[in-house]
């Protein structure tokens, strides 16, 4: 493996320079790898499209690779679906919905979907191995968030299904219709979850094209559908890039368009479906403040700093990138963080030590490293934890920015990588204003030993969550989404089902 | 970065040293000490315990323990003959294993500084001995300095203190910093462990106040409990003391030791807590010199630990002597 240290630059390095008080995180006990076993995981070399309960060859007779971004190996090839395969699951979804799932009563949809929480459960082992192989986040990761928290999904709306009329109190529901649903990279099983769950438990059925650098756990999804006997066409899965996803979006028998993914993609489908009867809600980009007050637990904040930032590799569309820190505890923070990321272990996603992982893709990487590059012209103080990057796969460094305008492209672009980038105010309205300062709106973190502060806050920050002490939660029960450019609709609990239904007035 | 210089009357003790630190008569310096989250302490204690250790890190970090340990036995039935033979043990907690190294010290009541000095000539084993009324320490200081002389006296090169934590939760913080300051000052030449009995302060943000203030009135050590309080040590006590002695490092640049005590009993236990040292404090603090575990059940777990990686096989427990 070969070394490469970034080097700090700049203002930071010669302040570290001379700091004789700085912890030594080195090899005084080192860990020995301990990779997760996959001897037992078996990924086919050719991955068909799943249209009405079929495994399909793709009529575009095309196939794209998919690699496990931590080798740049081939995991294996996947059918590329055209206009006429996602005419013909958009077909099978609209007869499934038609003759089966629209008119099947509510309880009866719960069996099925809670058959498939628990055969999610069964294979959790393997969805989260596939997921970590395919996507490169760690399997820390994978284990313990993404995959329990895909079954909850279905586990909670499996309970929706024979109480949709008690969630709008005294008026009449009814589905949809088909909905087509285009999910993103960064938690591919998750957002598949985040997307079906809902949709089947409010009667609907579904097209989805999952992300084209993570379509496998997506298709394992249609391996447990088929073992939990769903019938064919009640969920169809098209892969492929962009073009398939603007020919679901095109689609003329689609009754509702659920997208998650960058802010650029969500405006050309919402003017693509102006004028037609389509529904449409988008989760998109965000750039969130996570702010921290002098009087926080600075301790446990940093913790809620690396959560916010580092977690999958900064691949999380609500993280915390914008850091506004109280002026007076600027260096502290600053110190106390840096001590932290010293002792974060980057490289092999399935070592079960390994806390960041493998950016998605190399053209993720190369994203991240334009901006970062941008940050380091514009004038700002770059700071990179000193950790070996493995010489094959893609990986980048956690890393902090200190001393940015607030207009710098840093400041106000999402990189969605793991950058930081830190800013100080000195009162709560300059907070408020620092952090509402945006196009976005998904989420906020508030770190404050004072309650009142933190209700204070969360009624003045324009997000759709805001965390309190706490950042990156996640639960089925929490409906999840955007203010401004950062997307409409809610996805999760009571107000998610709302995405998927026609709810009388 | 959380010290205070004022004024206490109960003390003639200079207070010009870089551990100085004085408390106003009813003056709370909770102000001074950072507030402690519970919920993401304990989130980024639970952390540490999913670490893989595994093979030869395994092997080190056990071989690690037991020289960080303070072998000890505090009971009413104790004897010169438990005592020796405890020595013994921690001598050469296995003596058909030269590898294994000694224990870092036993750990006595001041009645069998004497026996154990004696049996433990010529290793490296310290010993430590319990005073200032050990264990509620509900005594009047001059007894409780006394008892803290009289150890020293005996040989004892480490002295286990506990604070007054019935002035502490009267809030007279001013008494219970002077009396660690004198019993600092009766140590002499012996290191000085505060244990602060966290059982009994029940709450986060007062154990931070009674760390930081032990480590200002001049402890060497600060030390979860007496073990005779449940619960005892935890990883999300021991993580935010570990945080106090990281604040106290980057204000002064002196390191502070911490001992975990009473309620660490398994070795994989003994190595979530290695975890826990070598990711909040990190190398430095890797030594027996600056963290210790006050255990002793826990030193035959992490014998048949060893053995088993050893030779494969669970060892039955008769094959690890008992004191």
């Amino acid at each position: 493996m070969t070394m490469t240290k970034p080097k700090p630059t700049g203002e930071l390095q010669s302040a570290l320079a001379g700091s004789e008080r700085s912890l030594d995180f080195g090899n005084a006990w080192e860990y020995a790898p301990a990779p997760e076993g996959t001897e037992h995981i078996r990924i086919a070399p050719r991955h068909e499209l799943f249209i009405d309960g079929r495994w399909t060859a793709p009529k575009s007779g095309k196939y794209f690779d998919t690699v496990n971004p931590a080798t740049e190996q081939v995991l294996s090839e996947i059918a590329e679906a055209n206009a006429e395969d996602v005419d013909l699951a958009v077909q099978a979804a609209r007869r499934a919905y038609d003759k089966v799932w629209g008119k099947m009563p509510g309880k009866e949809r719960a069996k099925y979907i809670f058959r498939i929480a628990r055969a999610m459960q069964e294979k959790a082992r393997e969805l989260a191995i596939v997921e970590t192989l395919d996507g490169g986040k760690p399997i820390k990761e994978s284990r313990d968030v993404d995959i329990p928290l895909a079954i909850a999904h279905f586990f909670h709306h499996a309970g929706w299904t024979d109480k949709l009329d008690l969630a709008f109190h005294g008026r009449q529901v009814s589905p949809l219709g088909v909905a087509g649903q285009i999910i993103p990279w960064n938690f591919p099983l998750l957002m598949a979850a985040w997307k079906i769950a809902p949709a089947l438990a409010c009667g609907n059925t579904v097209v989805l094209k999952p992300a084209e650098t993570t379509p496998l756990t997506a298709l394992l999804l249609a391996r447990i559908f088929e073992e939990a006997e769903l019938p064919p066409g009640v969920v169809n899965f098209v892969t492929g890039a962009g073009a398939t996803g603007a020919a679901l979006v095109a689609h003329p028998g689609i009754d509702k368009i659920a997208f998650t993914g960058s802010t650029g993609v969500g405006k050309r489908i919402q003017r693509e479906l102006a004028g037609t009867r389509k529904r449409l809600t988008l989760e998109l980009g965000g750039k969130a403040a996570n702010i921290i007050f002098a009087d926080a637990a600075i301790d446990q904040a940093v913790e809620g700093i690396v959560q916010g930032i580092f977690f999958n590799q900064g691949h999380v569309c609500c993280a915390g990138s914008r850091l506004l820190v109280e002026e007076s505890v600027h260096d502290i923070v600053v110190r106390k963080l840096r001590d932290r990321m010293a002792t974060l272990r980057m490289g092999n996603p399935l070592d079960k030590n390994t806390d960041v992982g493998a950016i998605n893709s190399k053209m993720q990487l190369g994203r991240i490293q334009e901006l970062v590059a941008a940050g380091e012209e514009e004038g700002a103080s770059r700071w990179s934890a000193p950790l070996a990057v493995p010489e094959r796969g893609f990986f980048f460094p956690p890393t902090f920015f200190t001393g940015a305008g607030p207009s710098s492209r840093i400041a106000r672009e999402e990189i969605f990588g793991p950058v930081l980038t830190i800013l100080t105010f000195r009162t709560p309205e300059e907070a408020i204003e620092k952090a509402n300062n945006t196009m976005y709106g998904l989420s906020a973190g508030v770190w404050t030993d004072k309650a009142a502060k933190i209700f204070w806050m969360s009624q003045r920050l324009k997000a759709g969550i805001v965390w309190g002490n706490t950042f990156n939660k996640f639960d089925p029960t929490s409906p999840f989404g955007g203010y401004k450019e950062s997307g409409f609709g809610r996805e999760g609990g009571r107000q998610g089902l709302a995405a998927y239904l026609e709810v009388s007035p | 970065m959380y010290r205070r210089a004022v004024s206490s009357p109960h003390s003639n003790l200079d207070v010009s040293k870089p551990n100085g630190f004085r408390v106003r008569p009813g003056y709370a310096p909770l102000l001074a000490s950072p507030s402690v989250d519970a919920v993401m302490l304990e989130e980024r204690a639970a952390s540490f315990t999913k670490r893989s250790l595994k093979k030869a890190t395994k092997v080190a970090g056990l071989k690690l323990t037991i020289r960080m340990m303070d072998l000890t036995t505090l009971e009413g039935k104790d004897t010169p003959g438990k005592v020796q033979q405890l020595c013994q043990k921690a001598m050469t907690p296995l003596a058909t294993d030269p590898s294994i190294p000694s224990c870092a010290a036993i750990c006595v009541y001041p009645n069998f500084v004497r026996v154990a000095k004696q049996a433990l000539a010529g290793s490296t084993v310290k010993v430590a001995s319990v005073a200032t009324a050990f264990p509620s320490g509900q005594s009047p200081l001059d007894i409780k300095l006394d008892d803290v002389r009289r150890a020293v006296e005996f040989g004892a090169d480490e002295i286990d203190m506990v604070i007054d934590r019935g002035a502490f939760l009267a809030g007279d913080l001013a008494k219970v910093f002077d009396e660690i300051a004198a019993t600092k000052e009766a140590c002499g030449p012996a290191h000085l462990k505060v244990i602060l009995e966290t059982g009994e302060l029940a709450t986060y943000d007062r154990i931070r106040v009674a760390s930081d203030l032990a480590i200002a009135a001049g402890a060497d050590f600060i030390k979860t409990s007496t073990g005779k309080v449940q619960p005892a040590a935890t990883m999300p006590v021991t993580l935010l003391m570990l945080e106090a002695i990281r604040d106290h490092y980057y204000a002064t640049g002196i390191r502070i030791g911490m001992k975990p005590a009473g309620g660490v009993r398994t070795a994989k236990q003994a190595l979530h807590y290695l975890v826990l040292v070598r990711e909040t404090l990190g190398d430095a603090w890797m030594t027996p010199d600056l963290f210790r575990f006050g255990a002793s059940a826990l030193l035959n777990d992490v014998l048949a630990q060893l053995e088993k990686e050893r030779t494969g096989n669970y060892q039955a427990s008769e094959d690890f002597s008992k004191e």
